[in-house]
């Protein structure tokens, strides 16, 4: 494992455990499947149970949820160390937790925790969160799903979503909705919508050359009817949906650090096994610089995510703070995906070695949960207070 | 049922080592530690026997300095009941030492089954098992496979060279577990949550005079590369003499 400055040191000794078991269970039931799976452009679903009894899912979310009670580092090691083995799976992993399950414990009723929380624990029910529209992703403020309020007090939403993850397999989507009409932003309202129901179709989009291990939809919703307590109470305008994504996205910062390290392990062995003029290619000046170059930003990469999950534990973290970690973090994985690609030669574009399976996932994670140039104007905005969005 | 399952703490074997300044240790900086392979094993044996009676108690016992306490904890978070760690700075190189303190605490403890690996990864001497059975005098089955109890009674199931024996048992016993068993069942995360509210019990413990030293350790030595001695079948009469004359090993 790449620890160069011994930042386990750092770590309590029940975050190493953490780590360390799902750790091993990467190791033993994701890397052997997970190129196949990704060639074939299928989701992995069989580890859903075993995802689940390990306590993956919504793990920082308290216990008498049936969920494991971890801490944000532990949760954050968790989204490493799964996503050391693909970003789908570590994908799934944070729809299920951070942008499904945080939103019906954030804001949903005790009746809507008790109901769903448990059984997503255990896998039962799988979900979606459905937020972007095909004419609305960086902006989510103008989407035009709406949900209108019937005199029984029920609901009826209309509306299209699309590159939902887990989309086809979910069994619920939360799907996010302006209310009665209103186009203001402020009326957006978070719905846990069972997929079953009348009006519910979702498809998969078919032809993507990246997170190929994971499931990615379009919903579409026709006159679909739920009940009045589908909505959840709590959410109340984009602030809401936006808080999802910051915890998404606080995983994902660690999440890309996991596929960093596998793509570093993989050349740095590389390196040193494979001959070419007489000697292994990790002796040559050029090969050294470029592991040189990886592991000085993994390394960066790794103390930013610790520091920024004590911030989490302790209360006081920001989403700008999530922003800049989200922003260098992915960045910084794609570029040495790619350099590990390019050390590993003709071997780094087949499918055995997960390099390019990186690389090429590590496009979506880049665009999604805010795209890079997204974080940028957080950032910007930030520092300047001036908003450059408009 | 009660079941012990004494566990050592072991360096991960596939750390890269480097033998301590003293000459007779290993480095233990940068070196991961876990329960030892064969232990984990008894564990899990243990967690299975437990889990088919459907009662039953899980007892882990470890010897050493305080580090111990993190493979208790481990134990714990795959599901064993309690702990205890008996506390010692040094532990003996001296099987015998630490099979007295180790029946010492077994003694008493009212227990049915008494579970340790086959050996301990690191300094392999197969001998701790047996020797607490001897000086407890209960029957000791070593490298078991299978273990199953009905009846008040033990079966166990070792593997031989070419052939497989099955034994019974009187209760209480020894068995050490070879591994065979089941895999290491992988700690939840709710497992090492409830692990940390577990009782684990902390006692100091005497380790009597070891009458076995560690002198010297050292590598194996650095593997050199190959030879390529000529191609095709022309080269096997000058390979076949090599492997006599030179490598001895024809
Ligand atoms: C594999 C995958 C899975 C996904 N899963 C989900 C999911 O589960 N749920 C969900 O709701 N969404 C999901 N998404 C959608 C994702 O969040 C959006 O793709 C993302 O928000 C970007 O939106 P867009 O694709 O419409 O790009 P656009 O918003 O059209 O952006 C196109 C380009 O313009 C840039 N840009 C946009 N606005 C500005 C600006 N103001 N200034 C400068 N540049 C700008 C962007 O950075 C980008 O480079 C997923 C996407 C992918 C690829
Ligand atoms: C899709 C595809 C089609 C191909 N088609 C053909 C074809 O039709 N015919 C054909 O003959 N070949 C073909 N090739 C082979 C291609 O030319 C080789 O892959 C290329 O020469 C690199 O060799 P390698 O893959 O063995 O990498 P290696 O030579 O092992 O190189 C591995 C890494 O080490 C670096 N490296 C090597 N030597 C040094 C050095 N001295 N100093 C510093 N760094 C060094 C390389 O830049 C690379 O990053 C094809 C390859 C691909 C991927």
């Amino acid at each position: 494992m790449t620890d160069f400055y011994g930042i386990d040191s750092a770590l309590s000794e029940e975050e190493r455990a953490v780590r360390d078991s799902v750790h091993r269970f990467v190791d033993e039931r994701v890397l052997p499947i997970i190129g196949d799976c990704y060639v074939e452009g299928r989701f992995p679903r069989d580890l859903v149970p075993e995802l689940a009894s390990l306590g993956v899912f919504g793990a920082n979310l308290p216990e008498e949820y049936g969920c494991a009670g971890l801490n944000n580092v532990s949760y954050g090691l968790i989204m490493q160390e799964l996503e050391r083995g693909d970003s789908g799976v570590r994908s799934f992993a944070s729809v299920q937790g951070a942008l499904v399950m945080y939103p019906i414990f954030a804001f949903g009723s005790d009746e809507q925790k008790r109901t769903y929380l448990p059984k997503m624990a255990s896998g039962e029910i799988i979900g979606c969160f459905g937020l972007t529209e095909p004419d609305y992703g960086s902006n989510p403020a103008g989407m035009i799903t709406m949900a209108r309020q019937q005199s029984d007090g029920s609901w009826v939403l209309n509306g299209a979503k699309m590159w939902i993850t887990n989309g086809s397999t979910a069994h619920v989507a939360v799907v996010w909705a302006k209310t009665n009409g209103d186009k203001d932003e402020r009326s957006i309202r978070g719905f846990v919508v069972p997929t079953n129901t009348p009006g519910f179709t979702a498809r998969d989009q078919k032809g993507k050359l990246s997170l190929r291990a994971s499931d990615t939809s379009e919903l579409v919703m026709q006159d679909v009817h739920v009940a009045g307590d589908a909505i959840l109470p709590k959410s109340a305008g984009l602030k809401s949906p936006l808080m999802c994504l910051t915890q998404a996205r606080y995983g994902i910062a660690w999440g890309s650090v996991g596929a960093a390290m596998a793509c570093f392990e993989e050349a740095a062995s590389y390196a040193c096994n494979r001959v070419m003029f007489g000697k292994p290619i990790g002796a040559f000046q050029l090969q050294q610089a470029r592991l040189a170059e990886m592991l000085t930003e993994i390394v960066k990469g790794q103390l930013l995510t610790l520091h920024l999950g004590r911030l989490k534990d302790a209360g006081t973290m920001t989403p700008q703070q999530v922003s800049l970690a989200k922003r260098n973090n992915v960045s910084m994985a794609t570029d040495v995906a790619r350099e590990a690609r390019r050390l590993l030669g003709a071997n780094g574009i087949l499918a055995e070695y997960a390099s390019m399976r990186h690389m090429a996932n590590l496009e979506s994670v880049y665009t999604y949960e805010g795209t890079h140039d997204v974080h940028t104007l957080v950032l910007g905005q930030a520092i300047t207070g001036l908003n450059a969005f408009q | 049922m009660k079941i012990a399952v004494c566990i050592k703490r072991a360096a991960d074997m596939e750390t890269r080592f480097k033998i301590a300044a003293d000459g007779r240790s290993i480095d233990e900086a940068g070196v991961k530690f876990d329960i030892a392979d064969f232990d984990g094993f008894a564990v899990e044996a243990a967690l299975q026997l437990k889990e088919k009676d459907g009662t039953g108690e899980v007892t882990v016992i470890s010897l050493g300095k305080d580090a111990v306490q993190e493979t208790l904890r481990k134990a714990l978070s795959m599901g064993a009941d309690k702990a205890v760690h008996l506390k010692t700075d040094a532990v003996p190189a001296d099987a015998l030492a630490i099979a007295r303190v180790l029946a010492a605490e077994l003694e008493g403890g009212g227990y049915d089954l008494m579970l340790f690996g086959r050996m301990a990864i690191d300094a392999a001497n197969q001998s701790v098992g047996p020797m607490a059975a001897e000086l407890l005098g209960v029957p000791c089955v070593s490298a078991a496979s299978q273990l199953g109890v009905a009846g008040g009674r033990g079966t166990a199931r070792r593997e031989l060279e070419g052939a497989a024996e099955v034994l019974e048992f009187p209760l209480p016993a020894v068995v050490t577990i070879d591994e065979g068993i089941a895999r290491p069942r992988l700690p939840s995360l709710k497992g090492i949550m409830a692990a940390k509210k577990k009782p684990l019990e902390v006692k100091p413990v005497q380790v009597g005079e070891s009458r076995v030293t560690v002198i010297k350790m050292e590598l194996p030595p650095e593997r050199t590369g190959g030879r390529i001695i000529g191609e095709g079948p022309d080269a096997v009469p000058e390979l076949v003499r090599l492997l006599q004359t030179e490598a001895k090993v024809l």
